[in-house]
């Protein structure tokens, strides 16, 4: 059926919520790519054939990811008039007990992780109960207590192969508001006033983006979702679209109207096999309710979107590189001005946001500019996702209001270093960020704060440190990395890195000497100024950081007499 | 790749944004690696230079023109990979399967003789919770440890 009128949507929510919380038993299994890599599949497997086998009364669903990576596989159970219980680390030797207590509404106790009374959607509130109260509360686990879920609101509870569930709490209703009753202008507006800011990397206003997209000269135009997430140590991107794609989508909606643009792409890495497939599984759901394609909610808005695959390229990111890339060209930058707003995707003007940015429309259409930038801090308004990876004892994805202290994220949520180490260091904003020692904890993660210590925010990767990392190292391998993803098309970038890499090794084996390491200031200095593309001017912060930082550890390496 | 499989791909992708790759993508993935002759097939039903797509095949790391052996590992090279000791599990690989660790053409892809496995590099899969990570025919491994590797060769038909 095609969704056209706010009756339609109402009964599609109501349909959707049937499923979610559907008067039986419901077992959820989390199956992104980091739960079936640990099981999450083959206990999904297990669970359907003896649910079939014994033709038992239980809905049993996929669900995405709630974060809690070194918890996986999480299995969560819901029975009715009960609280939804988490299971952490489940096996599958726990399979038949998980349903047999659960046909007697029941869980196995040694594996509850905690459980969830009532949960906030934020667009839609689900209560599921208060019973289970000898087991930790969700608030009272400290990984999720000092975490604000808005992007992740629905990750891990409902299930992102399911449009209904998705409009089942709430989903879509702020695309329909937006489409059926508010001026375009009056969109963007809202999403100017939110103070959102684009969650790449560089933080330019997004509502801004938009209204200079909207007034580029020009009929074809094209919006662009940036889900090539290159940073190594960063998957929030790929978890947000394993979980939750439908908000993506929405999100782009709502900003298609908002600009009067039809054609929107998105823009995805290769390596991202199960994002890709669940968003076309998404996109033809999305399709069939008639939310994409012609005359949406019968307004006479066109929009769709299409997949575009990269093909691993770092370089990719660059906004120029990634349209070159989707027009089938090697992904070489260019100079800038003009900006994509201007000549993006074949020569027409075309706003790029990355896939966070655009996970964040719905909400602010849905509950107001006002109730959006109350989170987070002046400027810098909002949640912003991370993953918490590394040498961090709590490992997983965590979601904060921006503007939280490191130390807060790194020690509240991540419980400081894995195995009982002392946290050394960590490090934001992949090859393009630095590492930040740990008295600079104190650090609230902001757009201006983390460019302030010499790194920035970039897409949220933040890998920890201990006291077994090597910091020269460290800078050794992000030159590397940067050097070996160079398009090698200005020579500071290309050159420059190469010998930057030469001199980090011979420094690395113990042969470095003083002038080493002046020149290697120099260098990363010259090539940070002289390169044509983000790449190449961002590429030496990991050195420039670590020598400011962690000088010992350079000095450390340079033998007395060299 | 036989021409009519390939008409098949081609015919998915009718809009003009993200053909090329897109194509590409899908050769790569059934063949394992981009056959020259497949190239050249592309070349002449997309309309494109062979040299553009010879530049696109070598320009983006996804692509391979060196086919590879029986089994593909691929060894996550990430950053909490790195710090988790990535490196020892490249090593150790190249141990057991006799492997010379050298980059060829600025690209690490190297087969056993016997043409049984074929190890190469990836920047970073985003499985960044489990690290170090590898995949085995797109099998993902995560916590993986050097003392694990012969296991997990073994299930390939490694004999140790």
């Amino acid at each position: 059926m095609r969704i056209q009128t706010s009756e339609d949507l109402d009964s599609i929510r109501k349909k959707g919520l049937q499923k979610i919380q559907p008067g039986g038993i419901r077992i959820g299994v989390g199956t992104s790519s980091c739960g079936i890599a640990v099981g999450g599949m083959a206990l999904y497997n297990l669970l359907d054939e003896i649910i079939q086998t014994k033709n038992l009364d239980i809905s049993l669903v996929k669900t995405g990811c709630i974060g809690f990576c070194k918890e996986e596989p999480i299995v969560s159970v819901s029975i009715p008039g009960k609280a939804l219980v988490l299971l952490r680390k489940v096996k599958p030797d726990d399979v038949e007990r998980i349903i047999s207590l659960a046909l007697h509404g029941d869980v196995p106790s040694d594996r509850v992780l905690c459980t969830i009374s009532d949960w906030d959607h934020i667009t839609g509130n689900l209560v599921y109960g208060n019973e289970f109260d000898t087991f930790p509360e969700y608030g009272e686990i400290p990984f999720f207590a000092h975490q604000k879920k808005v992007i992740l609101r629905d990750s891990g509870l409902i299930n992102p192969e399911d449009i209904d569930e998705y409009i089942g709490i709430g989903g879509y209703f702020a695309a329909y508001k937006a489409l059926t009753s508010m001026k375009p202008d009056a969109i963007i507006d809202e999403v100017k006033r939110s103070g959102l800011r684009g969650r790449g990397g560089a933080g330019f206003p997004a509502g801004l983006k938009w209204e200079i997209t909207k007034k580029a000269p020009g009929e074809e135009k094209f919006i662009v979702c940036n889900a090539d997430e290159g940073d190594p140590g960063a998957y929030m991107n790929r978890n947000e679209m394993e979980s939750d794609p439908h908000m993506l989508l929405e999100g782009m909606l709502i900003g298609a109207y908002a600009m009067g643009v039809s054609e929107g792409l998105i823009y995805i890495r290769a390596e991202y096999p199960l994002a890709i497939e669940r968003l076309m599984v998404a996109l033809d759901q999305a399709r069939t309710y008639g939310l994409l394609g012609k005359n949406i909610f019968n307004t006479g808005f066109d929009f769709d979107i299409r997949i575009a695959t990269g093909a691993g390229a770092f370089v990719c990111g660059e906004s120029t590189a990634l349209a070159a890339s989707i027009e089938g060209k090697t992904g070489r930058p260019r100079l800038r001005p003009p900006r994509l707003t201007e000549k993006g995707v074949f020569g027409k003007p075309t706003d790029l946001n990355n896939v966070e940015t655009w996970c964040n429309v719905p909400v602010i259409i849905a509950k107001g500019a006002l109730w959006y930038s109350s989170i987070g801090a002046k400027g810098n308004t909002g949640t912003k996702v991370f993953s918490l990876v590394g040498k961090v004892d709590n490992i997983g994805m965590v979601e904060v209001p921006l503007g939280t202290s490191l130390h807060s994220i790194i020690y509240d949520i991540g419980n400081g270093g894995a195995l009982g180490k002392e946290v050394k260091a960590v490090q934001t904003g992949g090859p393009s960020g630095g590492c930040i020692p740990v008295r600079l904890f104190d650090t609230p993660v902001d757009f201006e704060s983390l460019n302030q210590v010499g790194t920035m925010m970039g897409s949220g990767g933040l890998v920890v440190m201990d006291e077994d990392t090597n910091m020269v190292d460290i800078a050794r391998y992000f030159i590397n990395f940067a050097s070996g993803e160079s398009c090698g098309k200005c020579v500071p970038c290309r050159e420059g890195l190469k010998h930057m890499l030469l001199i980090l090794n011979r420094i690395v084996a113990g042969k470095g000497t003083r002038q080493d390491i002046e020149l290697l200031r120099e260098l990363a200095e010259t090539v940070q100024k002289t390169s044509l593309c983000g790449l190449g001017q961002t590429a030496p912060n990991p050195v420039l950081t670590t020598m400011q930082y962690f000088k010992e550890e350079y000095d450390d390496l340079i033998s007395p007499e060299a | 790749m036989d021409e009519k499989r390939l008409d098949e791909i081609i015919e998915k992708y009718s809009y003009p944004a993200g053909r090329t790759l897109g194509v590409l993508r899908e050769i790569q993935i059934q063949e394992r690696h981009i056959p020259i002759d497949t190239l050249k097939l592309v070349s002449e039903k997309l309309d494109l230079p062979l040299s553009e797509l010879f530049a696109l095949v070598t320009f983006y790391s996804f692509f391979s023109l060196k086919p590879v052996g029986e089994h593909l590992i691929t060894v996550c090279m990430g950053t909490p990979c790195h710090v988790k000791g990535a490196e020892k599990i490249l090593e150790t690989l190249e141990e057991h399967l006799g492997l010379s660790g050298e980059v060829q053409d600025g690209k690490y892809l190297q087969t056993t003789p016997d043409n049984k496995f074929t190890v190469e590099i990836a920047r970073c899969f985003g499985a960044c919770s489990m690290a170090p990570v590898l995949h085995v025919d797109g099998e993902l491994y995560g916590y993986v440890t050097p003392e694990r590797i012969p296991d997990i060769l073994e299930m390939y038909g490694w004999k140790r």
